[in-house]
């Protein structure tokens, strides 16, 4: 996916204006938090499990390339094949040449983030292998053209209405000439037809929640089942995961599971944990014949031993964005790139570089939620504070930013100058405030003074009507 | 309440000193009513909080190391302020935690520095302020104060005390109002969406006061509320807690 | 191509964490974490007696869309399975899978039911299946695929009862991990059937306007005839 984080501005301010995406973003706000507040009060010992699952996260990070290459063992014991991937061009290669491999012309897909951050899918259908994606949300937007908004409801900013519209658009050529109008009817249409896709598919690709290195399993979670009908139909699954996803035990696996549905949808537990191991075995009678997994690095290795290396414990929950007063203001298409929200604003520039990302880590008031709900502890605002300081450090932080804020501290580091400086400045806006106390319009504060009046001062600063009532102290 | 008296200084912020004396004012009052002697050292500035968060580590150094040089022979350093607060107790260790000749200095004057109502509550024990003010008052908890400081029932407490008031709570008290520091200027569209729920939030409520522990963001609601025709005064916890109904609220002159 | 990048990969995360190859006893203790896991943090919730375990499993499961039908042995299975076919409307045909676990059941007292073994076809309305355990703390179902358990009968038809015995309910997803090791009575672990599924409810999707429609691509139904074996 080409990035465009660099267009934060204009693309969250026409997200602002679109009535339908600010619909769907209440939705977001309210469902989302709501029910994961009541699924955690539910379980009283689900903080001390977020230091659990931090505590194994931390132990793979520190061991991962012994879990990879354990893992990798049991995968090949099982019968199925590891293919490291260093970057996102060696993994598209890798996967095309798989397809290739059985002459498939279609693949069904499950959910992946990671095939989001390769392309996978315009590569696939330029080299003759036809993707089709079949978590709903995932399959709508496939429809439509577009990435995903939100990593766990991909289709979140998507209306009922649009969904029909996109339906009967693309449906007529399965005998779908009426135009469904109820939710219910919708379901089941895509429900028929890519029921069909299954069946028909050569290939089908997966994600991965996890990777388990005592058992060589690669774990997906999903609520639908299109996970289950992909891998277990066609010839030959294809899972792609990322390094980070591995993990020792399926004890550990339970324990981030207790976080993971809590955390994303309010769920006591996902509808569908399924572990895959390996191709089907002599005698089942049905399962993929053959079992490749492909592991994606691109980056990760290096920052695994980084400072920012916190990151890798994300299990992709969503709870950072649907708890984000931003995200919940401008949505997911606006940051630009695969991963929205607060961990995408502190993971994408990672991969597009602060210059092009610059924007993201800026866009926010640090006011901790993202930290607060994150299952994993990840803490997202220092991390983009960190993002910050890179950019000031390569003069990435606009001129004016950097003079404003060298100004001030100029001024605040020598206190005899910022007592005039403030009195001056006081004087003045007081001046400007008259009557009223509050100032409409103010040159150079436009930000504010658009929308907002800008309280006036009182005419002295405390600092010097307090040493004139009692004199200098301390 | 502790009998020997305690040697406070007063961190105003930058805010409050320019915008809002009478918050310093409401502060003084209430630590000395609280058994502490206040000093307002006059070489304090600012923080570092917008350097620090711009990116600019150095200067955020350079004003932590005159913050702590100010203010580091009080028993406690007091702050009517979630966020200038926090960034001294939570922020200033961090920040000079790779800075040998800084760090243990760093880490004593962040041990000791609080939030206005937090150290009245949780460290004089105060139960009761003593002071009257007619008003049903929505609090918006600052998210500085509230996620990196733990303050949520201090204010509350407090306030319960204060005669003739009555205080409701948000629908979504945990949302950030938009202020931001310098992302209100940055991201103007983004900060007045969420200003804009904020003060649909306080209308809702039927509240006729909005009170909070942070100018920053009292002036953000003051300046959205007001564009927008709203009577609900505006005002910071300590003027409240300190009994001054004299000043008129924030951003609260003729219409 | 990929075995360079194998090692560029580990090279790379070695290189970030500052050591080579983990050996020694460092080593010892990550393949003892390997061999012989150990459970984390587990929840209160579903540590209590086996039949408070049982009856907190029809809670959770029933709290997600399950239907639960008790009944005192394999000998009332058929009728429970008629029974649910005809409270729902469904045609009198299953599709049950061809596990020794289901041959006691005698579904030649219900002659109007028409059994079939084997794998799910498209066509299949319902499938009937055993299940390996279940976990009172979600609600939760354990299958595994075998040569007598195709995976396909969970997911294809849009109707799926499960015959689940009151022993097979255990309290939490490790006592299950514990269960499926043990199951070939061998010495070290038995090996990880190809798929193993945990099934929380029947289907569900929210991607259209976050409400939540039943079906979404794999059963509308999820049904359990839950059969007292009078076994912890």
């Amino acid at each position: 996916m080409k990035a465009t984080a660099h267009d934060f501005k204009n693309a969250a301010s026409k997200a602002l204006k679109d009535d339908n995406l600010r619909q769907a973003l209440h939705r977001v706000e309210t469902g989302f938090a709501g029910n994961r507040a009541a699924a955690i009060s539910r379980l009283p010992e689900f903080h001390d499990l977020r230091d659990e699952g931090v505590a194994i996260k931390m132990h793979v990070l520190d061991h991962l390339d012994y879990y990879l290459e354990r893992f990798e063992q049991k995968v090949i014991e099982t019968g199925g094949q590891v293919h490291w991937c260093t970057t996102p061009k060696e993994a598209r290669d890798t996967i095309l040449e798989l397809c290739r491999s059985v002459d498939a012309k279609t693949c069904t897909k499950g959910k992946s983030m990671i095939a989001e951050e390769i392309a996978l899918n315009p590569f696939l259908e330029e080299n003759g292998v036809l993707p089709i994606e079949t978590d709903l949300g995932e399959y709508i937007i496939q429809l439509a053209d577009e990435p995903p908004s939100h990593i766990i409801g991909p289709a979140v900013h998507k209306t009922k209405d649009q969904i029909s519209d996109l339906f009967f658009e693309h449906h007529q050529k399965y005998g779908k000439t009426e135009r469904q109008s109820d939710g219910r009817m919708l379901v089941n249409e895509a429900r028929e037809i890519l029921r069909q896709k299954y069946i028909d598919a050569d290939v089908g690709i997966t994600g991965a929640n996890f990777l388990i290195a005592e058992t060589g399993s690669t774990v997906i979670v999903t609520n639908e089942g299109n996970g289950d009908l992909t891998q277990s139909l066609p010839k030959m699954h294809i899972v792609i995961a990322s390094l980070e996803k591995v993990i020792p035990t399926m004890e550990d696996a339970s324990t981030i599971l207790r976080l993971l549905a809590r955390s994303a949808t309010g769920q006591e537990f996902s509808v569908y944990t399924t572990f895959s191991t390996g191709p089907r075995r002599d005698d089942d009678l049905d399962g993929p014949g053959s079992f490749h997994v492909v592991l994606l690095d691109n980056g990760r290795s290096k920052l695994a031993g980084s400072e920012d290396r916190e990151l890798l414990r994300c299990i992709r929950c969503g709870a950072c964005m649907n708890h984000c007063p931003v995200y919940h203001a401008v949505g997911g298409h606006a940051y630009g790139w695969v991963y929205p929200g607060p961990i995408g604003a502190a993971l994408d520039p990672h991969f597009i570089g602060i210059e092009e990302a610059r924007h993201l880590p800026n866009a926010s008031t640090f006011c901790g939620r993202c930290e607060d709900v994150c299952p994993m502890r990840i803490p997202l605002p220092s991390i983009l504070r960190r993002w910050r300081e890179r950019a000031f450090e390569s003069n990435v932080t606009p001129p004016a930013e950097r003079f404003g804020v060298g100004a001030w501290a100029w001024l605040a580091k020598h206190p005899a100058f910022y007592r005039v400086g403030t009195r001056l400045a006081v004087r003045g806006l007081s001046l400007l405030g008259g009557r009223r106390k509050r100032i409409a319009k103010l040159p150079l504060a436009g930000g504010w003074t658009a929308t907002r009046d800008l309280p006036a001062p009182a005419g002295q600063t405390f600092q010097d009507q307090w040493r004139r009532q009692r004199g200098r102290s301390a | 309440m502790a009998d020997s008296p305690v040697n406070v200084g007063l961190f105003v912020t930058c805010l409050v000193d320019l915008f809002r004396p009478s918050v310093g004012f409401a502060t003084v009052k209430l630590l000395e009513d609280a058994g502490c002697i206040v000093h307002v050292p006059d070489t304090q500035t600012c923080c570092g909080q917008p350097a620090y968060n711009s990116g600019s580590r150095n200067d955020a150094k350079d004003l932590g190391r005159n913050v702590i040089a100010a203010f580091q022979d009080f028993d406690y350093v007091v702050a009517p302020s979630g966020s200038c607060a926090a960034m001294i107790r939570e922020h200033y260790p961090r920040l000079f935690a790779d800075d040998p000749a800084m760090a243990d200095k760093a880490k004593r004057v962040a041990d000791k520095t609080f939030e206005l109502t937090s150290f009245l509550a949780d460290v004089r024990k105060v139960t009761s302020v003593g002071a009257k003010f007619n008003a049903v008052a929505a609090y918006h908890d600052s998210c500085s104060g509230l996620r990196e400081l733990g303050v949520r029932e201090q204010p509350r407490y407090l306030l319960a005390s204060v005669e003739g008031l009555e205080v409701k709570d948000l629908e979504k008290g945990d949302a950030c109002c938009g202020f931001g520091g310098t992302f209100c200027v940055k991201y103007p569209e983004i900060s007045d969406e969420m200003v804009t729920r904020k003060t649909s939030d306080i209308t809702a409520t039927g509240a006729d006061t909005v009170l909070a522990g942070d100018l920053g963001c009292l002036m953000n609601i003051a300046g959205k509320l007001k564009r927008d025709g709203s009577n609900i005064a505006v005002r910071h916890v300590a003027e409240v807690l300190a009994g001054d109904d004299g000043t008129p609220p924030i951003a609260g002159g003729e219409r | 191509m990929t075995s360079s990048s194998r090692q560029a990969i580990l090279d790379g995360i070695r290189r970030g964490l500052g050591r080579g190859p983990v050996d020694g006893a460092d080593k010892a203790a990550l393949e003892a974490r390997m061999t012989a896991p150990k459970a984390n943090l587990i929840p209160a919730r579903a540590q209590i007696p086996h039949g408070e375990q049982v009856d907190l499993f029809v809670r959770m499961a029933e709290a997600v869309e399950t239907t639960v039908d008790r009944v005192d042995g394999l000998d009332a299975v058929p009728g429970a399975v008629a029974d649910y076919l005809a409270a729902n409307n469904l045609p009198s045909e299953i599709r049950a899978a061809p596990d020794p676990a289901l041959d006691a059941i005698p579904w030649q007292d219900r002659p109007l039911l028409t059994v079939e073994k084997g794998r799910a076809e498209n066509a299949d309305a319902t499938s009937v299946t055993p299940a390996f355990a279940a976990v009172a703390e979600s609600g939760t179902l354990v299958l595994h695929s075998g040569p007598d358990n195709p995976t396909t009968l969970n997911f294809m038809p849009e109707n799926h009862i499960v015959v689940l015995k009151t022993s097979q309910v255990t309290g939490t997803y490790e006592e299950v991990w514990s269960r499926l090791r043990a199951r070939d009575g061998g010495d070290g672990p038995a090996p990880m059937p190809r798929t193993v599924n945990m099934i929380t409810g029947p289907s569900r999707t929210a991607d259209i306007a976050q409400q939540l429609y039943m079906g979404a691509h794999g059963p509308r139904r999820l049904h359990i005839v839950l059969v007292d074996d009078g076994q912890e």
